[in-house]
């Protein structure tokens, strides 16, 4: 047993007795909001036992919305404890756990599902397909994500967080060095929520090679579509590893093994290598559906079909098969030798030329072009100065021997927050502003848009520029404090500013989402963007089976050109037919929480209940393999209706039932 | 737009301004130098590559917008353009392999004793990182330091570094770059001073509560009063017991302290088959435990600070500038 009863609930610090009451008064808000709405029958058979992709994106997307305001809350904090030298608003142990939270957070708990999220509810209508190609492991996922997520979230209110880093490296991750529970946390819930992940990328590999719809061939699939298909092939190449780390890491937390300890005769470094083969690919698994994002978003703000698709497409396979050979760029100062270090400061500056060439095709796509500048636009744009900005000091980072100088310090956490946020947080925002009509059949306000984009990435400039400074002038990384002497203190005050301007683009963002809610127009066309693939070319909101007609592709960006033909628009009574589509289940959900639960009771070292618990998992696996359920079909009547009901609507695109 | 361009173009110069006084830009001997040197080359090419996107970048989009004027511009049908793709291939491998060759050439260097000084022989001292304090045993001379460490001028160093609990990384900014302590494991470190100084060393890699204090100096003397120093210390200094020595490795943090042999007569940690002196009850602050801190753990050294068969306390008085002076500690 790891943990005495008294320390169950973590008690004494008015923060986080503050958040155990913030906590509770939420749930109970939420359940008696419901009850008293009557929404539970709508809740349980329109979201909880969906397995529609799009309700499955969203729902992705929203817990990802969610996680981005803990991991931000964790990041005002930290910047709020250094924004003054022998500052005492955090403790040592209390900075640690925090900054340890906010990584893994903001790396699996945020970009990874706002990824997902947005290509759960983009591919299958990207590539003209009724859903993915396993609906209910789908559903799966998403609820083994979300368990993992809230498992991990618990963690700070009851028992204890991690506090060994987000890379949680041995023997300090170990139980010698972390006695507590809370390293467990790491452990098991990533385990879970990687599980989620590992099955998401076999369905998308599954779904983009088999679901393309009729002439859609590999070299004519959308760029977001290409890079999701990339992504998903380095998450099945890169997950097993960290899901066989991880069970190594439970095993020597849990029974005392030793494959990292080093008491023990095990390795310590081994971890290191471990976490990184996956940790490297995984900045390419955020990274790369990122890149896809821009590229829709850049050429269709820019008129123009995307510059140079062919070497777009050779550099993201030249970027993933290269991210998996640099993963000891992350530990140069092992020791390892000259020629080692040598041979991954080659590869991992390599990465540096297929991104170069994806950076010139962005901008000689606007070339020539007629650049309108929407909200979804602006983070594009913003993205490419800032991204140069973390790439050339990605660079400097991969010289083996100047990393000597630069490793571990804030020169490092500048550098891949100058990646991660324009790379990836600036491609969800340009994403969602983009997708968004697709999604909810309204538009997010504009002007709101604005305000979000500039408070957010001048904040986001003040608060990670002068870490460059700071980390050259020799401030390291996870300090919870330094001296007056140091002279940090300027540069630390302005970036706790900046955090602060950050997170109010943050807060707009969240308000605009409410006032679109409330008050945005409604009366839009199913293609505000005068886009050009085919996700365009269906209802806004989409209609449940996705196309009444599966379209037929003969160009890259088909639905521009058919619209610029005026060609497959429209929707003859003779082609209608019955569709088939997949029943709801609840078997997921019910895993998600089973697993959850289990989860719970092996971090706490309770192994007999979570054994018990653990037969509930091989319960919902038998269940589902009863499952008989082989759908159901849509009937052409209702097809005709609810086809009629959008297409009258239409007034420029020709898109229309005869 | 052109309010962020202009603001990232005003932060360029600031980068080049401000390298003026920070300690990676202001080596202090030959082997922080010869990294200095490198950076300062990846700087040039990398100034260069945000030179040419930037401008490309605002030119573009400020000549392409959309604007009341061109609203019936239809662009043009493009795909591509293989030999602009094959220049913008090109070029970065240029610049990679501009950048491959120094690099390689120092991560060689880096390994020897710095150039033009092989002739002289170089001075070995043993670093042990431990839970949250550093160890230098000079094993020639037979003494032992605590959190400080005095080095010959225009000597190379080779530190021989281990740890005793976590991995930790070894870091003197102005001196050289760093490397990882690991236990059971030995890493090499060469380090050279141009001239006398005190300059500041630490722990840069996370290894639990006391982390963010885990520094130490390093003091570079001339050869004749590095050797006054030792002979000080042989004469004055006490002797260091197992038993005390196993006190100093618990988790705490303690000033200077100052010893007349080493640790290795018993114990060296590098050795793959050593014994570990870890002590998991002592970390139980790890697991938050239902209750935040109320006891510092002596991070700044206020008070005098005891340790379990160390008996008194012996000159921990990090709050005494010591900067340029000796500093034997009793």
């Amino acid at each position: 047993m790891g943990i005495k009863w008294d320390e169950f609930f973590i008690t004494g610090d008015p923060l986080i007795l503050g958040s155990q009451i913030a906590i509770l008064l939420t749930m109970i808000g939420a359940v008696a909001g419901i009850t008293y709405l009557k929404k539970w029958k709508y809740l349980w058979t329109e979201w909880l036992t969906t397995v529609d992709h799009k309700k499955i994106g969203i729902m992705y997307i929203i817990s990802a919305v969610l996680m981005f305001f803990r991991g931000g809350m964790d990041g005002l904090l930290m910047k709020a404890q250094t924004s003054r030298p022998e500052m005492e608003f955090l403790n040592s142990q209390h900075y640690n756990e925090i900054f340890t939270t906010h990584g893994v957070i903001m790396i699996l708990f945020m970009a990874m599902p706002f990824l997902i999220g947005l290509m759960n509810v983009v591919i299958p209508l990207q590539i003209g397909a009724r859903d993915v190609a396993f609906p209910q492991l789908n559903a799966l996922s998403f609820w083994l994500f979300f368990s993992g997520a809230m498992l991990f979230n618990i963690s700070f209110v009851i028992g204890g967080s991690p506090d060994a880093g987000w890379t949680s490296y041995f023997p300090l991750a170990g139980k010698e060095f972390s006695p507590g529970i809370g390293n467990n946390y790491y452990a098991v819930a990533l385990q879970i929520a990687g599980i989620g992940t590992l099955m998401t990328g076999i369905n998308f590999i599954v779904t983009i090679l088999k679901m393309r719809t009729k002439g859609m061939t590999l070299m004519k699939m959308p760029m977001f579509t290409w890079t999701t298909f990339v992504t998903s092939i380095l998450i099945v190449a890169a997950f097993p590893i960290f899901t066989v780390a991880l069970a190594l890491m439970t095993f020597d937390r849990l029974y005392g093994t030793h494959f990292f300890t080093v008491s023990g005769g095990g390795m310590d470094m081994l971890w290191a290598n471990l976490f990184w083969l996956w940790g490297h690919p995984e900045v390419y698994i955020v990274a790369l559906p990122a890149f896809g994002i821009f590229s829709e978003v850049i050429a269709t703000f820019s008129r123009k079909s995307l510059f140079g698709y062919k070497s777009m497409v050779f550099s993201i396979l030249g970027i993933a098969l290269l991210s998996m050979v640099v993963w000891v760029h992350h530990f140069y100062t092992m020791g390892s030798g000259p020629a080692v270090n040598s041979f991954f400061s080659i590869t991992t500056m390599a990465i540096a030329i297929p991104t170069g060439v994806k950076m010139f095709n962005w901008l000689f796509t606007m070339r020539k072009g007629r650049i309108k500048i929407t909200s979804a636009m602006l983070w594009a744009l913003a993205f490419v100065p800032c991204f140069v900005i973390g790439g050339v000091t990605g660079v400097m980072l991969a010289m083996g021997a100047a990393d000597y100088q630069y490793h571990n310090t804030l020169f490092l956490v500048a550098h891949f927050h100058y990646v991660l946020i324009p790379g990836v947080v600036f491609a969800v925002f340009a994403g969602l502003y983009y997708w968004w009509p697709k999604m909810f059949g309204f538009m997010l306000n504009e002007k709101l848009g604005k305000w979000h984009f500039w408070l957010f990435v001048i904040g986001f400039n003040v608060t990670f520029m002068p870490m460059f400074f700071l980390g050259l002038n020799g401030a390291v990384r996870r300090a919870y404090t330094y001296s007056a002497e140091s002279g940090f203190a300027p540069l630390f005050m302005l970036s706790a500013i900046g955090s602060i301007v950050l997170a109010a683009g943050f807060a707009v963002f969240c308000y605009n989402i409410y006032w679109s809610i409330r008050y945005a127009d409604r009366n839009i066309s199913s293609d505000p963007w005068d886009a050009r693939t085919l996700e365009w070319s269906t209802a806004s909101p989409v209609q449940f089976y996705n196309f009444a007609k599966l379209p037929e592709v003969k160009s890259l960006d088909p639905f521009w050109h058919m619209k610029k033909k005026n060609e497959g628009l429209t929707l003859h009574d003779s082609e209608i037919e019955e569709i088939h589509m997949p029943s709801n289940s609840w078997v997921p959900i019910y895993m998600g929480v089973i697993f959850g639960i289990a989860g719970f009771l092996l971090v706490f070292e309770w192994h007999i209940a979570a054994a018990v618990a653990g037969i509930g998992i091989f319960a919902g696996l038998i269940i589902r393999s009863f499952d008989y359920n082989e759908g159901f079909h849509v009937s052409k009547e209702e097809i005709h209706r609810i086809e009629n009901a959008w297409r009258k609507t239409e007034g420029e695109v020709h898109n229309h039932v005869s | 737009m052109k309010k962020m361009l202009l603001s990232l173009t005003a932060i360029l110069p600031m980068l080049i301004l401000s390298g003026c006084n920070m300690v990676v830009f202001e080596p202090q001997g030959p082997v922080a130098r010869s990294i200095t040197e490198l950076i300062n080359w990846s700087l040039i090419w990398m100034l260069l590559v945000v030179v040419v996107v930037f401008g490309l970048f605002g030119y573009i989009v400020w000549k392409y917008r959309e604007k009341p004027e061109n609203k019936d511009y239809e662009p043009p049908e493009e795909h591509g353009s293989t030999l602009l793709e094959i220049i913008w291939t090109g070029i970065p491998i240029l610049i990679v392999i501009a950048l491959t060759i120094p690099t390689v050439k120092t991560l060689y260097a880096l390994e020897e004793a710095p150039r033009g000084y092989e002739e002289k022989e170089p001075i070995t001292i043993h670093v042990t990182s431990a839970d949250w304090k550093w160890i230098f045993s000079y094993p020639e001379e037979g003494i032992e330091t605590v959190n400080y460490v005095n080095i010959p001028e225009d000597r190379p160093v080779l530190f021989k570094m281990t740890s005793a609990s976590t991995m930790q990384s070894f870091w003197v900014p102005a001196l050289g770059g760093q490397k990882y302590t690991m236990p059971k494991m030995e890493t090499e470190l060469y380090l050279l001073a141009d001239n006398p100084g005190s300059y500041e060393g630490q722990n840069t890699n996370f290894n639990g509560r006391g982390y963010a204090d885990m520094k130490f100096e390093v003091l570079a003397q001339t050869q004749k009063d590095f050797d006054q120093w030792v002979e000080d210390v042989k004469d004055t200094a006490p002797k260091l017991t197992e038993k005390e020595y196993v006190g100093l490795l618990k988790p705490t943090h303690l000033g200077r302290l100052t010893y007349s042999n080493t640790h290795l007569e018993w114990v060296n940690h590098a050795d793959p088959d050593s014994k570990a002196y870890t002590n998991p009850e002592l970390y139980r602050g790890h697991g938050y435990q239902g209750k935040t801190f109320e006891e510092d753990d002596n991070y700044k050294n206020e008070k005098p600070n005891v340790i379990e068969g160390h008996g008194e306390d012996k000159g921990h008085d990090d709050s005494e500038e010591n900067h340029g002076g000796d500093h034997h500690g009793h």
